[in-house]
């Protein structure tokens, strides 16, 4: 498999530690004073709460016909380390990050790049649900009715250039909000990151709500993706910064074991975590008696997607 | 100590081992708002085995206490802290054995033989195995010194606990693991030391026994 170098960072692009923790404070008087530039288009106009109901979201028409997990099983068990590695640590713990204001700096490969508030960023979509299977890479797996918007759609908005190859997007990093990254369990902040043709694909979302309301934080807030074909945890959460590139990007969970995490972590039941076995997993909430499933090829999303790794040996880049 | 004492520490210890099961059994009935979560095979699954090993350690801290405060009966507690560690141990394989993997005898062998974290687990239940059997007054007297030395089994046994509880965690350095290590090398360093501490005592009386002669 490709390995991406290190970027080289000037020393003038590396930003002073004082500036980089105030820039909730510059970023407001920025915005007020208005030097951000502004992308916001006239369209359907998306209105996010902090927290709440979402407005005017429409039913996407293929979205998964089973019954989705509880509330309450989306919302406790979870996989976020910046908050812990329990299972119930998010939920616990996530309450700590401040989701307003909150920002989105966009680098790299694009025409439209630079530091945009949340509000320009949903501002222009229109909000739909729906419903995807979401499978971890520990086995188990939800169906979730997300909100949301694809995400190709809020890529095109920054004209990405011909040498944009790749995509990648980091999570918050903040030891004052996040208590978990205290501890080395990754290389924070956390990145992930996918091919341009994988960012565009119709089915890969952002998501900012859940069952018609605001995501919780412990599900990423206020913006994560979902990538329905691949595992978990290339479904990147409370993302912060988003680079277009032209080698492939370095990805959180391949930095910390290589071997047992490829780049592209499409769901594949032939392919086994060199731990445990991908064949079959266990669907939350099913109960103490309830046998495990056989995992489908990406998810089950395979004739919308197989068409991107055509030729590609997935035992090899798995 | 009296022996009122010893049969109230015995009481003691006994109902701080089947605490975790009562509370586990009420997860499952869903008592009172308890539960097992949206994974309960799963929580149920590492709730024993951690009980377990939680076991195996206070088992393994019971001779360090013994020596580092002199209170010396607290070794009439050993044996039932084992059987405990033990028991939760076999529950564990249990939960994994019908719930986890509902007795599909493929898939739990492709565990055993591919899996080195499932394999370590399984080698020190059964190690534990022996130490269970041979662990009354009958067969202690039986065996004698070599009681002594088959029960020096728990080492290994400990090392291989927490090497299967670390090799499932997904993230290389998550602290819970971390913890346990650091409890274990504490455990057997102090063993290592009293091991040397004995050795120099013997060198030094065999050499004085040497020069008197």
């Amino acid at each position: 498999m490709k390995k991406s170098k290190q970027p080289d960072i000037k020393p003038s692009e590396i930003t002073p530690e004082s500036v980089y923790f105030n820039r909730r404070e510059l970023l407001k008087a920025a915005v007020a004073a208005g030097l951000l530039p502004s992308i916001a288009g006239d369209a359907a106009a998306a209105t996010v709460p902090p927290s709440g109901e979402l407005a005017n979201v429409s039913k996407w028409p293929d979205s998964l016909d089973e019954p989705s997990n509880a509330w309450e099983d989306i919302t406790t068990y979870n996989n976020f380390y910046e908050f812990g590695t329990g299972k119930g640590d998010p939920a616990r713990n996530a309450h700590m990050m401040k989701t307003r204001p909150w920002s989105v700096e966009v680098a790299g490969e694009a025409e439209r790049t630079g530091t945009y508030t949340l509000e320009d960023i949903l501002k222009p979509h229109a909000l739909e649900e729906r419903v995807y299977r979401f499978r971890c890479v520990e086995a188990w797996s939800m169906v979730v009715p997300w909100v949301g918007f694809p995400l190709a759609d809020l890529l095109k908005r920054f004209e990405p250039t011909s040498r944009a190859k790749y995509v990648q997007f980091f999570t918050l990093y903040d030891p004052k909000q996040m208590p978990g990254v205290r501890y080395p369990v990754l290389d924070w902040p956390y990145r992930e990151g996918l091919t341009i043709e994988e960012a565009m694909h119709p089915l890969t979302f952002v998501a900012v709500g859940l069952y018609g309301r605001v995501l919780p934080n412990q599900n990423g807030a206020p913006l994560r993706l979902v990538v329905p074909w691949k595992y978990g945890f290339k479904s990147i959460k409370s993302i912060v910064r988003i680079v277009f590139t032209e080698r492939q990007p370095q990805t959180s969970w391949n930095m910390a074991a290589p071997h047992e995490y490829g780049f592209y972590s499409n769901v594949n039941p032939n392919v086994d975590h060199p731990r445990w076995s991908q064949a079959t997993e266990r669907k939350l909430g099913a109960g103490l008696f309830s046998s495990r499933v056989p995992t489908l090829m990406f998810n089950g999303y395979a004739e919308q997607v197989a068409h991107l790794y055509a030729g590609l040996d997935l035992v090899k880049n798995y | 100590m009296p022996r009122r004492a010893v049969t109230l520490l015995k009481i003691a210890t006994a109902c701080a081992c089947t605490a975790p099961a009562v509370w586990t059994v009420l997860r499952i009935f869903e008592v009172g708002g308890l539960s097992l979560g949206p994974n309960p095979v799963e929580e149920l699954l590492h709730t024993v085995g951690k009980t377990s090993l939680n076991l195996l350690l206070v088992t393994l801290a019971v001779t360090p206490v013994r020596r580092l405060t002199g209170w010396n009966r607290l070794v009439t507690v050993r044996r039932m802290l084992g059987l405990f560690a033990f028991a939760y141990a076999l529950l564990h394989v249990v939960v994994y054995l019908t719930l986890d993997r509902q007795l599909d005898m493929p898939t739990i062998v492709e565990d055993v033989v591919e899996r080195p974290y499932i394999t370590l687990g399984m080698l020190a239940v059964v190690l534990l195995v022996p130490l269970a059997v041979t662990s009354t007054n009958r067969m202690q007297r039986r065996l004698g010194r070599r009681w002594v030395t088959l029960h020096r089994l728990v080492y290994p046994i400990a090392i291989l606990a927490v090497v299967h509880f670390w090799w499932q965690t997904k993230a290389k350095l998550d602290p819970e693991p971390l913890v346990y290590s650091a409890i274990l090398a504490l455990l057997l360093g102090a063993r290592v030391k009293w091991f040397w501490q004995r050795r120099r005592v013997a060198l030094r009386a065999a050499a004085a026994a040497e020069a008197n002669r």
